[in-house]
């Protein structure tokens, strides 16, 4: 019997709206999603386009209709009066419309004034879609200065990242390493930069190679060291960025099966055509995947360029000082933004949808067994020797931080003193904290809870809007912080949509959480996505099938099957809200001192001493987190039953 | 023990289909096609097919996991096509078993009863009595990873019986266990689902599995049921050559029917007259295949079919023969070979049918 109508679409409708859980869940995060994420861009791309310029119009030539305006059927025109209020006025007694005229210089002509012939002047509001903004940026010099800067540093960045990541990744995984310090040098230095605030090596970087820097100036007696600029970014961007390449590809080298390589030993390749003709292509794709994600990074960081770039500006820091700066072109900021916004999703999208996909194509299988690590001293003298290196050199511009905040003044008092801890304290360095740690400490539930919820739906569940909200929420990661600012500022400023609705939020500690939530709920949802993936779905379909409706099985069984990387989730938040300053610094007011704003400021002042006790502290407040996190995966985590099954 | 005061429900399919989408060719298939069932309260029924054959998705049907294209699934006397899972009145046991791994024993198994807001004192005492009746009884506070493979199966039984549901819904339970485990808990399976009278749907591929443990087999292939009808019967007496190649080891023997009367028919294979006890509904002059299971053949010294021994070999409880009729390779179980003559390669033989264990197609 052949099937005429299939009733399962139907049946699936049914089942779905019978559970009102999920649904009012699902709307909810649609909206929030929209209204967070979609509509500060949607408004960005709005403003690049859309141009609202009240004209100055002739009175003669309204009057005779020779003026580009709209002239209505019934003998009308809409123009603006001297409140800014639109509204018609009929042509015939139009010269009698005080209040509607003005003269040259935007003068009202009131009641009974004279009106001077040749000096009327009627206000007309233009709205329009233009693409004007464009070619205006783009024949911008300062503009086409930071277009180009931008993808030069992340060219460089990139490349600098992929090359010192891979590296490690190679030593990590082939070679002998031998000493134990050595190894556990690495994973410090992996992770510190992960856990840091943005900026911490710019400013190590001045304090240590700057004019007054403590080697340049102090040991090598270089007295005109200028570190301000492009090398200055694209060194502290590589050693801020290389970890994550390291990350990334130390997980790729650790699935190729060593026997392939093996195979090409065995038929006389020696270790470097191995390298070449078969590690190298293999990983291929997931080195282009390791230099797009550090690009956009790049392309997106603000801090580093801020305070170490000098004249070397940026797209970032460009628009940060158009917004802030005198001239208020809202127009050429917004399309600037968008120009920002474009290459980093343009990026993502090929990283994510292309690459992703292709470097899980080439490796695939998992290593069928441990490698034979290298112990070839002519392989393992230089490639350690170089790793010990760099490692070091980390290492000490993270030591230069709190003894920046401990020597009495930088480049000329090298003696231990607190006196810049105590300035801090003194001033108002004890609210910034307490700001920064109280809203970071409200944003990292909302994104943990927020993103075990979106990881559940995407990965367990089938409806209509799951694409949406899994594009949308992953979204966020390729908006720069600045570009997200600019879109908050602009939809929210006025409310939205500019009637006023939710304006109450702008300037308030709320936005500021949003802004957090929003910028750790990409890397939370794929921690998710990633734990849930792993958990056979029967154990939900088990507990569902015993009576449990979404909701209940989402809390008895998901969220503690993936506690650990809700934990993780929120710790991630944490640190990423209480180190984040490039969507925030344009949001903040004076009725938040955020410390990463903080230490902004006394950098850009050259207080290196007080920046540098600032980020002492942050960097504590950091680990310590981290400390925990560690704590309770440990002990609460679900970890803890498997370890109970392997102790067996 | 049985379910006290609680009505067995039994199960109606009726006209039920299931499309899928083929992921490779994109083209639409029916993955359950057109199937009909009626299972009795109380009753053990099992789905049996190859791969791929519908027998999942039409239990996943059941449970409410899939919906159904066409077609009205009852329970009782209910349809429960619009239910979703947790408000249908099954219970279904995981071949991964699904066990909570961050609950013990105990909570495992009280979590379908925390949900019907059964009271303590009444639930401490359905999950002591379903664990003894699955001999777990002091393992309550186990973890579930602490315990091995076959008392995990028994804590995902208790935790899907303990509810007392409609009925008791089992998906491929025993796979994930060695053969010799596999073999003592189907019994543990049918004993507990006998004493405490509850309707059972159980999915297997495993043909002896099926025999073992059900009242009633259903087999399926390619969407469609191939045959219904007891162990016994699809054993004995398949209906198409799918099912008697599935169920065990089997042998066709073309032939003509030569004479039929009302009892069974004489059979002419490769020109020798066989008969064939009841087999009805065939006429003198058609063409047929005999079924015939390798017990159900003996060899001897004289006899019906002459043929040529190929292979023997002694296997411990059978001798194992491959024998050639004409260009036909048939292959011959003779148990309990001590004490009778044991046939050599090349040598000549006669094959005879035993007597009713012999089915014509």
């Amino acid at each position: 019997m052949p099937v005429k109508t299939r009733q399962s679409a139907a049946l699936e409708r049914k089942k779905f709206f019978a559970d009102p859980v999920m649904i009012v869940t699902i709307a909810l995060l649609i909206v929030l999603l929209a209204l967070f994420i979609l509509y500060p861009l949607a408004m960005l791309l709005l403003d690049s386009v859309y141009v609202r310029n009240t004209n100055l119009v002739p009175l003669e030539s309204v009057q005779d209709r020779t003026a580009q305006i709209p002239y209505a059927e019934d003998g009308t025109i809409r123009i603006l009066n001297n409140k800014g209020k639109e509204a018609a006025v009929s042509l015939d007694g139009i010269d009698g419309a005080f209040g509607y005229l003005f003269a040259k210089n935007g003068r009202v002509y009131k009641e009974g004034d004279e009106l001077k012939a040749g000096n009327v002047y009627v206000k007309v509001q233009e709205n329009h879609l233009t693409l004007d903004a464009f070619p205006r940026i783009f024949a911008d010099y300062t503009f086409n200065r930071a277009f180009y800067n931008t993808l030069l540093l992340g060219m460089i960045t990139g490349f600098g990242s992929v090359i010192i990541g891979l590296l490690f990744a190679y030593v990590d995984c082939y070679v002998n390493v031998r000493s134990r310090v050595t190894r556990k040098m690495f994973d410090v230095v992996s992770m510190l930069p992960v856990v840091s605030p943005p900026f911490v090596l710019s400013l190590s970087m001045i304090l240590l190679f700057g004019r007054g820097g403590l080697i340049t100036r102090e040991l090598l007696g270089i007295y005109d060291s200028d570190v301000y600029g492009l090398g200055g970014i694209a060194i502290v961007q590589i050693l801020t960025f290389f970890p994550v390449c390291y990350m990334m590809l130390k997980g790729l080298l650790k699935n190729i099966d060593p026997s392939m390589e093996e195979a090409a030993r065995n038929m006389g390749a020696s270790r470097m055509k191995v390298f070449t003709t078969v590690t190298l292509p293999l990983m291929l794709p997931g080195l282009g995947n390791a230099f797009l994600v550090t690009f956009i990074e790049s392309v997106a960081d603000f801090a580093n360029p801020m305070m170490i770039g000098g004249d070397y500006d940026t797209l970032a820091t460009t628009i940060y000082l158009r917004i802030t700066g005198g001239s208020y072109d809202t127009n050429g900021a917004a399309a600037m933004a968008v120009v920002l916004l474009g290459i980093t999703l343009v990026l993502f999208l090929i990283q994510k949808y292309y690459l992703e996909a292709k470097t899980a194509a080439t490796l695939t299988g998992k290593a069928s067994r441990a490698r034979a690590l290298i112990d070839d001293r002519s392989v393992r003298l230089p490639l350690v020797t170089a790793c010990s290196l760099l490692s070091a050199f980390v290492i000490m511009m993270y030591v230069a931080i709190p003894f920046g905040a401990l020597f009495k003044l930088w480049g000329r008092d090298y003696s231990l003193s607190l006196k810049w801890f105590n300035q801090l304290f003194r001033d108002d360095g004890f609210k910034a904290f307490t700001d920064s740690f109280v809203l970071s400490l409200i944003a990292s539930p909302i994104t943990a809870l927020l993103s075990m919820i979106i990881s559940y739906l995407v990965v367990k569940k089938r409806f209509r809007a799951k694409g949406f909200i899994e594009f949308v929420s992953m979204l966020a990661m390729a908006v720069p912080g600045t570009v997200l600012g600019v879109g908050f500022i602009r939809g929210f400023a006025n409310g939205i949509f500019r009637t006023g609705v939710m304006q109450g939020i702008y300037g308030t500690g709320v936005i500021l959480v949003i802004v957090f939530v929003v910028r750790s709920l990409p890397v939370g949802t794929r921690s998710g996505i990633s734990a849930l993936r792993q958990i056979d779905k029967s154990i939900e379909e088990s507990a569902y099938d015993l009576g449990a409706g979404s909701a209940k099985v989402f809390v008895s069984v998901t969220l503690p099957l993936i506690k650990d990387s809700f934990l993780s989730g929120l710790v991630t938040t944490f640190v990423r809200s209480i180190t984040a300053i490039s969507a925030i610094i344009l949001l903040v007011t004076p009725r938040y001192l955020l410390i990463t704003c903080r230490i902004n400021e006394f950098a850009e002042k050259g207080a290196y001493g007080v920046a540098c006790a600032y980020a002492t502290i942050l960097i504590a407040i950091v680990y310590a987190s981290i400390v925990v996190m560690n704590f309770c995966i440990k002990h609460f985590g679900t970890s803890k039953q498997v370890r109970i099954k392997e102790s067996e | 023990m049985t379910m006290a005061g609680k009505e067995k429900k039994g199960v109606r399919l009726e006209h039920i289909s299931k499309i899928y989408k083929d992921p490779k060719t994109g083209k639409d298939f029916y993955a359950v096609n057109d199937v009909s069932l009626d299972i009795a309260p109380g009753s053990f029924v099992t789905l049996l097919g190859p791969s791929g054959c519908g027998k999942t998705t039409t239990l996943r049907m059941i449970a409410g996991f899939e919906s159904p294209d066409a077609g009205e699934i009852y329970l009782g006397s209910d349809p429960i096509n619009a239910l979703t899972p947790n408000k249908r009145d099954t219970a279904m046991v995981f071949q991964s078993y699904a066990l909570f791994p961050h609950y013990n024993v105990y909570d495992n198994i009280a979590y379908g009863l925390k949900l019907r807001k059964v009271p303590k004192k009444e639930m401490d005492e359905r999950v002591a009595r379903i664990l003894d009746l699955v001999e777990l009884t002091g393992m309550e506070s186990r973890m579930t990873n602490q315990l091995s493979g076959g008392p995990q199966q028994r804590v995902a039984l208790a935790r899907a019986m303990v509810v007392e549901p409609g009925v008791l819904l089992f998906d491929e339970p025993l796979s994930n266990l060695d053969a010799k485990l596999r073999v003592s808990m189907r019994t543990e399976i049918r004993r507990i689902q006998q004493t405490l009278g509850i309707t059972a749907v159980y999915v297997t591929h495993d043909q002896a599995e099926a025999m073992a443990i059900s009242d009633n087999i259903i087999i399926m292939n390619k969407g469609v049921i191939a045959q219904m009808g007891t162990p016994e019967e699809v054993y004995y007496h398949p209906k198409s050559e799918f099912v008697a190649d599935f169920i065990g080891e089997v042998n066709f023997l073309e032939g003509v029917v030569s004479a039929a009367d009302g009892e069974g028919c004489v059979v002419s294979i490769q020109g020798h007259p066989v008969r064939v006890e009841k087999a009805d509904g065939f006429a003198a002059g058609q063409a047929c295949k005999v079924v015939l299971r390798p017990e159900a053949g003996i060899l001897a010294d004289s006899g019906d079919i002459p043929c040529r021994v190929v292979l023997s070999c002694f296997m411990g409880a059978y001798q194992n023969y491959h024998v050639m009729v004409g260009d036909t390779l048939v292959k011959l179980a003779d148990y309990c070979p001590a004490g009778r003559r044991v046939y050599r390669v090349g040598e000549t033989a006669y094959l005879s049918f035993r007597p009713g264990c012999v089915n014509m197609l």
